[in-house]
């Protein structure tokens, strides 16, 4: 097996950048659904699980036409943003983290729903005797019982964000070095002739990449479960 | 003055709770499990919010639903230790410690750090974590997370009651320590006698989510109500009494206690110091006159005050011992026909047995001056 070519391993690099930004972005709105769908009693509860959860069953296709349609250029919203903020989706870097940000944000959300669902609430009833607000409960008590559940949310959306697809391709297209990640690099190799060597060795680098971040996603809950006290 | 009246219902269940303690003091809410003790106290700490009524906590009302006032948890100063401690198990025990240390408003540290650790013994856990601590350990952090918060008012719900009874000596000695050195007043519940006659200077009687009884632990031991609770065998006075004279040599101590004076058994005593005694009522044997050539060496004068029905055959008999204190004896019906017992009646008293449970509760003025051994 030969070494990465230059634009496999910008297709690495965009991979990585795109999921790790995706994750980024994702967590704190992540955290704070999680505990509107884990805590609250407000009637739109039911539609919010939904919503959050449609990206698990939609075809990702779909999901990357419908941001299409409600984010490019022509759209209300597309328009806002490119005239107060500068910022274009559709076919950027930018558009395709959004894309894996939207597809991978279920399953964060129900990593750190777990997590918090598990969260004693006596441990909270304590803080509050002891003089602990609302926020400072939370920041000083359930967000880091939760650690595990957010870090286990965190591996596993930027796990599947390196291999989002469908939803990608359709909304931010598949141009070289700006949204060509390893899996729509791999998908291109596979329609040239004679790419069958290069299919094979992204193949392979995205087998490494996900054995990697599954060892240290173990690595590191032994380590967060060890910190707790547990 | 915790002063309390609130009522709560739920399916199948109603709390009606009404009760005046003093404060400083160290209530006893006792009962028997599933009574609404724990609901009680939750109420005082706002953890749980009445249906109706109204708590007031030293002339400042915590809750009162008629004027919809309801201070949240966290503004109560009110300290809570749990039975299961909670102690938070992502923090090492220093960091449990101060957490509600930080939290406390300044201008109201009236214990710190430093002083807590030595009155729970906690310097040697402090590096340790939660995970690592035995039961007794985990309830004398708990105990010191509430203290450092500095609270007007200390809740222990059945603090002891899922340690074994090793571990519970890890904990009662420091309890009592804290209730003889701080003026924190505390309402603590247990359905175990043996914790109320430790620790308690009163006691509010649950039955079936109502306080039947309330009021200073020597009155309460002599009400039927508490018969029910401790079961008929351990219904008897409790008495503080004052050491007057210990003979080393022979571990007996001579302790006033109404107009007489009881020969108690003891290991040590400090002469002057009060210790708390329980006088079962099957132990207490009742005569006309001063009988002669008698194995028992405890006898008192006294007036008879009451005659009470008690279980089967027998009737429980109030006997006035001067400075107003009484004792309860158990006798038959036929001894009551026989010897003619009426109220009103002058007999004596004759102790077969007496038992010291521990120092008794002198109020904060004690603080500083040291407190006596521990018997029992």
């Amino acid at each position: 097996m030969t070494a990465l070519s230059p634009a496999e391993l910008d297709a690495l690099r965009l991979s990585l950048e795109i999921a790790l930004r995706s994750v980024a972005f994702s967590l704190p709105l992540a955290v704070l659904v999680s505990y509107l769908l884990a805590r609250s009693r407000f009637p739109g509860t039911l539609a919010l699980d939904a919503l959050v959860h449609l990206p698990l069953v939609l075809p990702p296709v779909a999901v990357g036409y419908l941001l299409l349609v409600c984010l490019d250029n022509r759209s209300a919203a597309g328009r806002w943003l490119l005239a107060h903020f500068g910022i274009e989706l559709p076919f950027t870097t930018g558009g395709a983290t959004l894309a894996t940000a939207v597809m991978t944000f279920p399953l964060m959300v129900r990593a750190i729903r777990l997590a918090l669902d598990s969260v004693d609430r006596g441990l909270e009833a304590a803080a509050r005797t002891l003089g602990a607000g609302p926020l400072d409960r939370f920041f000083s008590v359930t967000l880091p019982l939760m650690l595990p559940g957010i870090l286990a949310g965190l591996l596993t959306a930027f796990a599947a964000g390196l291999g989002q697809f469908g939803a990608v391709i359709t909304f931010a297209s598949n141009v070289p070095g700006v949204t060509r990640t390893l899996p729509l690099a791999l998908y291109t190799a596979i329609q040239e002739p004679g790419g069958e060597a290069a299919a094979m060795r992204l193949a392979v680098l995205s087998i490494v990449l996900g054995l990697l971040g599954l060892v240290l996603a173990e690595l590191l809950a032994r380590r967060v479960y060890r910190l707790l006290g547990r | 003055m915790l002063r309390l009246s609130v009522v709560k219902r739920w399916k199948g269940f109603e709390l009606r709770a009404q009760l005046d303690a003093p404060t400083p003091g160290i209530l006893a809410l006792f009962g028997r499990s599933g009574c609404g003790k724990t609901t009680v106290i939750n109420i005082i700490s706002g953890l749980l919010e009445p249906d109706e009524g109204r708590v007031e906590l030293d002339g400042v009302v915590l809750t009162d639903t008629r004027e919809r006032v309801a201070i949240p948890v966290e503004r109560r100063r009110i300290g809570y230790v749990f039975q299961d401690s909670r102690l938070f198990p992502h923090l090492g025990v220093l960091a449990n410690l101060r957490y509600g240390l930080r939290r406390a408003p300044r201008g109201s540290r009236s214990i710190g750090l430093e002083e807590v650790l030595a009155l729970l013994g906690l310097e040697p856990l402090l590096a340790r974590r939660p995970n690592q601590l035995s039961g007794g350990e985990r309830q004398r952090v708990a105990l010191g997370r509430a203290l450092l918060s500095q609270p007007r008012l200390l809740l222990l719900d059945e603090p002891l009651a899922a340690l074994d009874a090793a571990r519970r000596e890890e904990v009662l000695p420091y309890l009592e320590r804290l209730r003889d050195q701080l003026s924190i007043p505390m309402v603590f519940v247990s359905h175990q006698l043996e914790e109320v006659l430790r620790l308690a200077t009163h006691v509010a009687l649950m039955e079936a989510g109502e306080i039947v009884a309330s009021g200073a632990l020597s009155d309460i031991s002599l009400r039927p109500e508490l018969r029910a609770i401790v079961g008929s065998e351990a219904v008897g006075a409790i008495l503080d009494g004052t050491v007057r004279h210990v003979d080393v040599e022979r571990g007996i101590a001579d302790v006033h206690l109404g107009g007489g004076v009881l020969h108690v058994s003891l290991q040590e005593a400090l002469v002057g110091g009060r210790i708390r005694l329980q006088l079962l009522a099957r132990d207490i044997i009742l005569a006309t006159e001063l009988p002669r050539g008698l194995s028992v060496r405890n006898a008192l004068q006294g007036i008879i005050a009451e005659i009470s029905d008690d279980v089967g055959n027998a009737v429980l008999v109030k006997v006035d011992i001067g400075s107003g204190a009484a004792v309860l004896s158990r006798v038959t019906r036929h001894a009551v026909q026989d010897l003619g017992l009426r109220p009103g009646m002058g007999v004596w008293v004759l102790v077969k047995a007496v038992s010291a449970r521990g120092h008794a509760y002198c109020g904060p003025t004690l603080v500083g001056s040291g407190s006596g051994g521990s018997f029992g």
